[in-house]
């Protein structure tokens, strides 16, 4: 069987060269954001007579049944909005006037990997895609990243937060979604901008492989940051009575208490630190504060800080970007917001917001390339460092080839409007802030 | 190193949690001690029991200490129709045919509570503020649950021993054939006793509602904690199962001051099966 595969690729590649052109890489032009219809022409450049179109073929799987359904629908339907701007657009358009049409392919992978591994060879030997976005979640994504590497392609990741895929020395896989290791991180800088006398950090977090991974960064960097971990340990999944275990924070006498796993156990925690009103300054968890229904926990809610990949209330802008010193591409936030909302009829969260960056970074990375070469598209992710909606992107070009390093996660924070709502507003970075963060808590 | 008011803290987290974990293994060691039946249902009755709670707070305002009497009545009638429909038939067959019966029960309720609750956990947003003596911060959502717990249990006590109904139910319990040649109406005193034993393990769901979050598998961990503390206490012995539930409650409290949190089962669990080697009646039990 290997024959055929190895045939395909051959085919692959015949096509590839075929398709290739011959174009030197000109100086980029600004890149014209694709959301905003009104103030794109339509493709028909009054300089250059008719322009060679050519079509590329996006592939990948979405989890149509399964249990990931919810999470990969909004990934895909995130894309889908990119694809729709693009459109409007005219397509991407390279320095030499080519204009690239794409089309997506995609697959039911019923969210395992055997389908997803099948799938992926499929999409590369009979769809002949040029270029892939891998499944949602950490797991399926390592499954497609091994054949998009074994056949040379081009694979931006979402949903994929887990380090490891980065971690084998794959060259063509790309991550947008910020790592877990620097799921914390951010709490832990926070923590040190708004209170440099703080000193102690707890962090109780579930025995899993998230939440561990998470965590076992999480440490060294705070110990890095001058910050002493008095306390560090895990829970069971499922834990419903912390009770013994807040005595014990107690008696470590914590400034903050950061960890957590998923939102039943975090939610929990979080209510009965409120219930014992356990003397600290800050509570960072993972994932609870992000669902809508921590909401639930009324008051122990106040004051909760999670992180977050991607929040509609995101104050990334062409203005920040200009701050920071990067080159912006892409629509605004708001644009982004009310596009989707306007499609979809709801806010887009984080999944949705990752399926478009996705689409975006590939297509600033052919627009840079001049082509759709693999080699050059690839060249050009590694150069890549921008602004967009989604925050920052830049990729690990290093050890951890692929790895997302630019973006930052946004941390939200539980508090209460001028008329006693419960709201989570983005309280750090400082770039990205949306209300004044509660710090200390008051309890 | 470890402060002792860390130790008494824990301790009295532990005891006022075992109390209530007590009313629930009672729940379970009734109904054995009546008809030698293992209810598998145990552990879902339990988390109907918080849904109960749950259902009339969020949906009628009812106070969850008021929707607790409600609940009780309608533990004690669904445990009634359980065993009508599901365990009074194969009451005489071996034992796996009622530990079948129970497990189906058992299934049917985590079924249909999924498709009609979800597994998304569920919250009785409740306070009764705290007192505060030191390092010890007592909730008063948790000293009520001790209190009615006792309550309930001396309740119990008072129907087995000193009312005429209850000493049908003791027996029944001790020999069938001879309480039905006296004329005690053996099929409806079991059905009755079923009955009193879901309303326990209700109850005690509803008292756990008010304090930790809860879907409709979460019975499942207090079933597991039921088992363990009819062992320690005794099969068939409630005032055991009082004991085993402060006696596992002072584990789970103080256990986790020494070690990490994980330890806790696998020390229950060490002591359930020493105790099944060397004790196999119970602390309290005889035989």
């Amino acid at each position: 069987m290997r024959w055929m595969k190895w045939g395909g690729i051959l085919v692959v590649l015949a096509m590839l060269a075929a398709c290739a052109a011959p174009a030197p890489p000109a100086p980029t032009a600004t890149p014209a954001g694709p959301a905003q219809p009104a103030a794109q022409p339509s493709p028909t450049p009054a300089a250059s007579p008719t322009p060679a179109v050519k079509k590329i073929i996006l592939g990948f799987t979405a989890s149509q049944t399964g249990k990931l359904t919810k999470e990969s629908k909004e990934q895909v339907q995130g894309l889908q909005l990119w694809l729709d701007d693009l459109q409007r657009a005219g397509g991407i358009r390279l320095p030499d006037g080519t204009v690239i049409q794409v089309e997506l392919k995609f697959y039911d992978d019923e969210s395992t990997k055997e389908r997803v591994q099948q799938l992926y060879v499929k999409l590369i030997n009979e769809d002949k895609a040029d270029f892939l976005i891998s499944p949602y979640s950490s797991g399926l994504a390592d499954a497609a990243a091994v054949i998009a590497e074994q056949y040379g392609k081009i694979m931006i990741t979402i949903g994929a937060a887990s380090d490891s895929t980065y971690e084998k020395g794959y060259r063509h896989i790309f991550q947008i979604y910020t790592p877990a290791s620097r799921y914390l991180t951010g709490a832990i800088d926070f923590l040190k901008k708004m209170d440099p006398n703080a000193r102690r950090i707890a962090i109780v977090y579930e025995n899993e492989k998230f939440s561990t991974d998470v965590v076992n960064a999480a440490k060294p960097y705070a110990e890095s940051q001058g910050f002493e971990v008095v306390l560090f340990e895990g829970y069971e999944t499922g834990t419903t009575d912390f009770g013994p275990f807040i005595n014990k924070i107690m008696a470590a006498k914590p400034d903050a208490i950061i960890g957590g796993g998923h939102f039943q156990d975090g939610s929990t925690l979080a209510k009965q630190l409120f219930e014992k009103k356990v003397p600290v300054k800050m509570i960072a968890l993972l994932v609870a504060p992000a669902v809508p229904e921590f909401a639930q926990l009324g008051d122990a809610a106040v004051g909760v800080i999670g992180p977050s990949q991607w929040e509609p209330g995101a104050k990334y802008s062409p203005d920040s970007a200009k701050a920071a010193g990067l080159p912006w591409y892409g629509p605004t936030v708001d644009q982004f917001v009310s596009a989707y909302k306007a499609k979809y009829g709801y806010e887009p969260g984080y999944h949705a917001a990752g399926g478009y960056a996705a689409g975006l970074v590939l297509q600033k990375a052919i627009e840079d390339a001049g082509s759709i070469e693999t080699e050059k598209v690839k060249a050009a992710l590694e150069k890549m460092d921008l602004m967009t909606f989604y925050g920052r992107i830049k990729f690990d070009t290093g050890k951890a080839h692929g790895k997302q390093i630019g973006h930052e996660m946004v941390y939200l924070q539980w508090q209460k409007d001028a008329s006693g709502n419960l709201i989570r507003p983005i309280v750090w970075p400082e770039a990205a802030q949306a209300a004044k963060p509660i710090y200390p808590l008051s309890r | 190193m470890v402060n002792p008011g860390v130790w008494i803290a824990s301790l009295i987290d532990g005891l006022l949690l075992g109390f209530v974990y007590g009313l629930a293994a009672m729940g379970l060691t009734l109904i054995w001690g009546v008809m030698r039946v293992i209810n598998l249902a145990h552990g879902p009755i339990i988390a109907l029991g918080m849904f109960g709670v749950y259902l009339l707070f969020a949906y009628a305002g009812v106070h969850p200490y008021l929707g607790l009497f409600a609940v009780a009545l309608l533990g004690l009638l669904v445990g009634i129709l359980i065993y009508e429909v599901a365990v009074h038939r194969v009451l005489n067959a071996p034992h796996l045919s009622t530990l079948l019966a129970t497990f189906s029960v058992n299934m049917m309720i985590i079924g249909t509570g999924t498709a009609l609750f979800t597994t998304t956990p569920r919250n009785i947003d409740i306070s009764l503020g705290r007192l505060t003596f030191g390092p010890v911060v007592l909730l008063g959502t948790r000293m009520l649950a001790a209190l009615a717990a006792v309550l309930i249990a001396a309740g119990l006590y008072l129907f087995l021993y000193r009312t005429i109904p209850g000493k049908m139910v003791r027996a029944v319990a001790s020999h069938r054939a001879a309480a039905e040649l006296m004329g005690i109406p053996s099929a409806r005193v079991l059905a009755f006793s079923f009955g009193l034993g879901t309303m326990l393990a209700a109850v005690a769901g509803g008292l756990i509602a008010t304090f930790f979050p809860f879907t409709i598998l979460s019975g499942g961990a207090y079933e597991l904690k039921s088992f363990v503390i009819c062992v320690l206490g005794g099969l068939g012995n409630p005032t055991g199962a009082l004991l085993g539930g402060l006696i596992l409650g002072a584990l789970e409290g103080l256990i986790p001051i020494v070690l990490p949190v994980s330890w806790v089962p696998v020390i229950e669990f060490l002591l359930f099966v020493l105790l099944l080697l060397l004790r196999p009646q119970g602390l309290l039990g005889e035989r």
